[in-house]
């Protein structure tokens, strides 16, 4: 029917010499939103977590997936320059986590603050860098975005404090510009992200405790992609509900696999903390496709070989998200 | 006409008198000022210089400083900007250089620096390197500060120098003031640096009142980091020194002016950068170099300045080997006499002095008064 009626407009429009533009499928066939459900998710010490069901807009959708495929791109790429020797030394690639960066950076303000640890590609492009001046970066030239000097895991730029290479370092560092915010007054918040190896620092409950004490702006990420470095959750850390190790801070557990879910998580984090309540936890559960660095022999996913069709269909994160859309 | 015959008939006298009524410049008033009240002042002035400067630390706000240096800074500017931290250095050391990349300018005070190994990582990885390692888009405004080396009956963990571990690094700007002048000026510049700036204090000194000149008392009066000071001229010797030894090297320098012997004294005030320049004008001057720390002699501030002076060109100038004087090489001992003995008194500066300019010196050995150029010989010739 709708063929028909193209081929009726484009014959009119070659006969009276006007152009129209026609097309297979109108705009009024695309609609503007749509409402998703979300999985719930688990709380520590709050009455009720964030909510289960979210509206996803057809900007937000493109702009989130296009996001995604541009980090899963470049860590590739990433990925064969350091097989070819142009990336040295250290290369700790996100593939397989985005859905957390775009998320967190969709349920933040743009003047918020990050800071993360070296698996930092991701977040470097979220917090505004180009790929190209990352990939600069990266391969060691003066285009970079640290002009070379600094490497894969210290990349900077407005309110990204880094890319930082000492495991557990960059959270007091993350409390400490939470403090700023507290002590300017400008209601704005301070992600600090860490990974499930670096959950058992002793300088990370330093940081709980006094972030806590001085209801500091801080909202605590621990992104657990189930190993630090080869290591599995199981064999490192004696409890492996990241969400309830602040104790006495809220903790919420996201499945950090689900952008939609991750950007919900993030809203209610950050309202929280711009209340004055204190800092907030949130553990993202989430899937690494590499292993921890480009110097890992072999990445965990081909140890379960047998799960990983599973893990791909299951749990790619943008392949989720493109299936909805 | 009897006043004028009676002022001319005066004279002189009229003249002065006239002179005692007009209101004469009183002569600069300098004060006597202990060290640890130079620190408050120059925090005090710091604080209220600039909103983003705070202080943090262990009981430095309502305790008023462990040693109370911080005294009375918490009641005139309360909570948010003097904030008393838990016993745990490596968090509270991160969360301050973490305010300082977001724009504040804190001053982190450890309790001592032995304590600051604890931080260290956070000090060197975290706030030293970043400037250089984001090629100039991130600084840290930070100072970190408190006493540091030796001071009385500690022993050994709570002894220990670092002046050498932090002039190591790059990135850092290690500071080290003598008297309350320096403190004073030392620890305003530092405040006002934009660079991260590890300030040595010394126990030991905090309670010593200096003398310091109306200049020195000037709310913007600064000592520029990186250069040392000449704190008394000679022409025989050249002794280089930092914080509580200086006071050593003067007194040593006192002692030996009576022999005829004149030490030129250098203040270095900045371990990191350090004014080499400076002690290699004085040594070219006077031929002769003798260092004199408290910390270690392995890998210390003598040992750098023998190896600068060395690849420069006062080193052809020098008609003896510099000579370190340092602190002895074992922790720190309990007992008095043994704690006196292992850091450099007076009679070793004298002796480090007399044996480079190949002096005579007076021994005394069983009883008998030697003159003798080693004490080695005194043992040999029995």
């Amino acid at each position: 029917m709708l063929t028909i009626v193209s081929n009726a407009l484009r014959g009119s429009a070659s006969k009276n010499g006007t152009r129209l533009v026609v097309s297979a499928r109108s705009y009024a066939d695309f609609t503007p939103q749509v409402s998703f459900d979300i999985k719930r998710c688990d709380v520590h010490r709050l009455d009720q977590g964030p909510p289960d069901k979210t509206v996803l807009t057809r900007e937000q959708g493109l702009q989130y997936y296009r996001t995604m495929q541009v980090m899963r791109r470049m860590e590739l790429k990433a990925d064969q320059l350091y097989k070819q020797k142009i990336i040295r030394g250290f290369c700790h690639l996100y593939d397989g986590q985005e859905a957390c960066a775009v998320g967190i950076e969709a349920g933040i303000k743009p003047d918020d603050h990050l800071i993360t640890a070296y698996r930092a590609h991701g977040y470097t492009y979220t917090r505004g860098v180009p790929v190209k001046e990352i990939l600069a970066e990266l391969t060691g030239r003066k285009g970079g975005v640290a002009k070379g000097k600094g490497g894969s895991m210290h990349m900077y730029a407005k309110h990204f404090y880094g890319g930082n290479g000492i495991v557990g370092a960059q959270v007091p560092l993350g409390a400490g510009v939470a403090l700023a915010c507290k002590y300017h007054g400008n209601s704005q918040v301070c992600v600090a992200l860490y990974g499930d190896g670096a959950a058992n620092q002793g300088q990370i409950f330093e940081s709980y405790n006094m972030a806590a004490l001085w209801k500091l702006p801080c909202i605590f990420i621990c992104e657990n992609n189930k190993y630090g470095m080869g290591t599995s959750v199981e064999r490192a850390s004696a409890n492996t509900d990241y969400y309830k190790r602040g104790d006495f801070i809220p903790g919420i557990r996201v499945d950090g696999m689900d952008v939609l879910c991750v950007r919900e998580a993030t809203k209610f984090a950050a309202d929280y903390c711009r209340s004055g309540k204190g800092p907030i936890l949130m553990e993202l559960q989430t899937y690494r496709y590499h292993g921890h660095s480009m110097s890992d022999p072999g990445s965990p996913v081909l140890l379960y070989g047998c799960c990983s069709f599973f893990l791909v269909r299951g749990t790619n994160p943008w392949i989720k998200l493109k299936s909805v859309s | 006409m009897a006043a004028l015959r009676c002022f001319l008939r005066s004279g002189k006298n009229a003249v002065a008198a006239g002179l005692r009524r007009e209101i004469h410049q009183t002569a600069p008033a300098s004060l006597q000022v202990t060290v640890r009240d130079a620190l408050n002042q120059a925090m005090d002035e710091e604080l209220e210089r600039d909103d983003r400067v705070f202080l943090l630390g262990e009981e430095v706000a309502q305790y008023d400083g462990a040693y109370k240096v911080s005294r009375g800074l918490w009641k005139k500017y309360g909570d948010k900007r003097i904030i008393d931290t838990p016993i745990t250095e490596m968090g509270f050391a991160g969360i301050a250089v973490g305010s300082a990349m977001a724009g504040l300018r804190p001053i982190c005070e450890f309790m001592t620096f032995n304590f600051s190994m604890q931080a260290i990582d956070q000090v060197i990885n975290s706030a030293a390197k970043t400037y250089y390692m984001s090629a100039g888009l991130q600084s840290v405004p930070i100072v970190f500060r408190g006493p540091n080396g030796a001071s009385a009956g500690v022993a050994a963990q709570h002894s220990q120098c670092f002046a050498a571990w932090y002039g190591h690094c790059p990135g850092l700007k290690v500071v080290s003031p003598w008297n309350s002048e320096d403190a004073r000026g030392l620890l305003k510049s530092a405040i006002r640096d934009d660079n991260p700036v590890v300030f040595l204090e010394n126990e030991l000194m905090y309670g010593v009142p200096f003398e310091l000149s109306e200049e020195a008392q000037s709310k913007d009066f600064t000592v520029p980091i990186g250069k040392a000071k000449i704190e008394r001229q000679g022409n025989h010797i050249t002794l280089v020194s930092h914080s509580r030894m200086v006071g050593h090297c003067l007194d040593a320098a006192a002692v030996l002016a009576k022999e005829g012997i004149e030490c030129e004294v250098i203040n270095l005030r900045t371990i990191r950068p350090m004014d080499i320049e400076t002690i290699e004008a004085s040594v070219i001057k006077t031929n002769h170099l003798v260092t004199v720390e408290g910390g270690w002699p392995q890998f210390g501030v003598g040992a750098e300045i023998c190896a600068r002076i060395m690849e420069g060109p006062a080193f052809n100038y020098l008609d003896a080997p510099a000579v370190r004087v340092t602190g002895v090489d074992i922790p720190m001992p309990y007992a008095k006499i043994l704690e006196d003995h292992s850091v450099p008194q007076i009679k070793d500066i004298m002796f480090s002095v007399k044996k480079t300019l190949n002096v005579p010196l007076r021994v005394k050995y069983r009883g008998h008064i030697l003159l003798c150029h080693c004490v080695l010989c005194c043992s040999v010739s029995q």
